[in-house]
């Protein structure tokens, strides 16, 4: 049992100032700018609810936001059995296992925006590795540049690269904390290699997968530097996932109402399923 | 068994093959990247990376995100170590809450906050500077060093702090001599983590700076558009990018999964 002790709001009260001051503050310029419009020289006019509205109905905005929940769906349906699979097959002990970890672990250190350079250029079609070997050797036509399914194809096999690697991590380290009895019990048992991970080995990592899935959604959800650099949203809008849109209309447009709204509701979305996930998952913890 | 250690090994052979790819480009001179497809580099150069060494603008890019990224890893570390002990070891009025807002802000979406950033990071005079940079960061750094501390703190029996209270220990004294000692793991973890999100982040540190504050990854991103298309030396530049991470990596090698698992295994 914790101790009650209200002075404890001391020792999170620095920790309170510093992310109000970036989350509130901003978040309030947000929601400010949402409910007005403006033709410049920041003269403002009350428009209500009105960006809200237009956004809701908006063609566009439902296709980037169906885009992004396929790609999300995607890189999940791929990322968390991959991951699981590749954790399950690593070695438990010995020189190799910091080797592997180490170099697993090397695409999340390198910068969003390299990430999305060094696919591009991996996937250049008469000069990158891929790109050559497809075009060339293969005799695949594929360039992402023209094709929509090969735009696709790159930006989930890029963050297929980017990011199962911490599946794989958190899996591992669910496994590792399974004492040996556990599987000599089974052994004696007699019991199937499905039935080991049916029965000892899914239940001891589901609390890492559920911080992996959590993760992986909340990520994928607000992808933005990594498919910007490598295709910038395109063929036509084939990938302009929810955040390319978002930075295009308030950047790059300067409708500062429209991409407030867009804002609002993208940010409701992603803690309304993050949420959802959450309950989800650990709902047979509390019964 | 053999079918087994196949493939862990495919897996990172997917990993390195961009890697290789990126390292290979920057030995190639523009002529031989243009003029076609080799697998090797044929005549070695090492012209692009003598122009980041030598060029102020390039070598600059690198010393602001480790200064921004230093910065950042410091102050989240610092503000975070005792609001974990506060979550790990006292209930208070509203604790449940106050740490699920905390990591809601792990879920906003950068470039929701890119353009209010701005706005009101110049407002307060910071902008362009390095401590913005490193504020700034701080909206999703914090919240994962606070559960990542957490987690490691939950680690560690609570009679430990009974046992240092009986014996006179004083609570800083206790913090920094005794329960800072037993979740160093825990403390490196967690910089590793901030080091990691703060290096990789790009659009708002390339938001709120311009000239003085650059970082190396908006650096690239101008030389891609403007100055043609310089494969190589925008090969170069990612190399050396992976650098400061495989540096970092090896120093938390051995709690590597577990930080992963945010200290919660």
């Amino acid at each position: 049992m914790k101790k009650h002790y209200q002075k404890a709001w001391l020792f999170v009260l620095p920790v309170l100032l510093l992310v109000a001051f970036n989350a509130l503050i901003p978040m309030m310029t947000v929601v400010n700018y949402s409910v007005q419009e403006t033709f410049g020289n920041n003269l403002f006019f009350w428009e209500g609810l009105g960006w809200f509205e237009k956004l809701l109905h908006s063609e566009r905005f439902h296709a980037a936001l169906g885009r992004q929940f396929l790609f999300t769906a995607i890189i999940l349906a791929i990322e968390i059995p991959l991951g699981i699979i590749i954790a399950l097959s690593m070695p438990r002990s010995g020189f190799w296992v910091p080797v592997c970890l180490v170099t697993m672990a090397l695409p999340m250190l390198i910068p969003w925006n390299v990430v999305g350079a060094m696919w591009n250029i991996f996937t250049l079609p008469d000069i990158g590795l891929l790109g050559y070997l497809m075009n060339h050797t293969l005799g695949i036509n594929y360039d992402m540049t023209q094709n929509t399914f090969a735009a696709w194809a790159t930006i989930i096999t890029m963050d297929v690269w980017h990011w199962t690697s911490l599946v794989v991590l958190l899996s591992y380290a669910g496994l590792v904390s399974i004492p040996d009895a556990y599987y000599q019990a089974a052994k004696i048992d007699g019991a199937s290699n499905w039935a080991v991970f049916r029965y000892i080995q899914l239940p001891k990592m589901k609390q890492v997968l559920t911080i992996a899935i959590l993760l992986r959604f909340m990520d994928s959800f607000n992808i933005y530097t990594e498919i910007f650099v490598l295709t910038g949203g395109g063929p036509g809008n084939a990938t302009t996932l929810l955040s390319i849109d978002l930075v295009k209309i308030a950047l790059g447009q300067f409708d500062l109402g429209p991409a407030a709204a867009m804002s609002l509701i993208y940010f409701a979305i992603t803690l309304f399923v993050s949420w959802l996930f959450y309950t989800l998952m650990t709902k047979d913890d509390t019964n | 068994m053999r079918k087994r250690t196949l493939i862990p090994l495919i897996y990172i052979l997917f990993l390195l093959l961009p890697i290789y790819w990126l390292v290979a480009m920057s030995f190639k001179t523009t002529g031989e990247i243009l003029s076609g497809f080799s697998l090797f580099p044929q005549t070695w150069t090492f012209d692009n990376y003598r122009v980041i060494f030598t060029d102020p603008t390039w070598y600059w890019g690198y010393i602001n995100s480790v200064i921004y990224v230093s910065l950042n890893t410091v102050i989240s570390l610092i503000v975070a170590l005792p609001a974990a002990y506060a979550f790990s070891r006292y209930r208070f009025l509203g604790d449940k809450q106050l740490f699920f807002w905390l990591l809601t802000n792990r879920m906003a979406p950068a470039a929701v906050f890119a353009l209010p950033f701005f706005q009101l990071y110049s407002a307060v005079g910071l902008f362009d500077t390095h401590i913005a940079v490193a504020l700034a960061h701080c909206l999703f750094n914090i919240p994962l060093a606070v559960w990542i501390l957490e987690g490691f703190m939950g680690g560690v029996p609570k009679e430990l702090d009974e046992t240092a209270y009986v014996d006179g220990y004083s609570f800083p004294r206790f913090f920094t001599t005794i329960f800072l000692p037993s979740i160093k793991a825990g403390v490196g973890v967690a910089a590793f983590f901030c080091f990691m999100f703060s290096w990789v982040e790009l659009l708002l540190a390339k938001t709120l700076t311009a000239v003085y504050a650059k970082p190396i990854a908006a650096t690239m991103t101008k030389t891609a558009s403007s100055a043609g298309y310089e494969l190589g030396l925008l090969a170069a530049a990612g190399t050396l990018t992976i650098i400061p991470g495989a540096i970092v990596i090896y120093f938390v090698r051995n709690h590597i999964a577990k930080g992963f698992a945010l200290g919660r295994v």
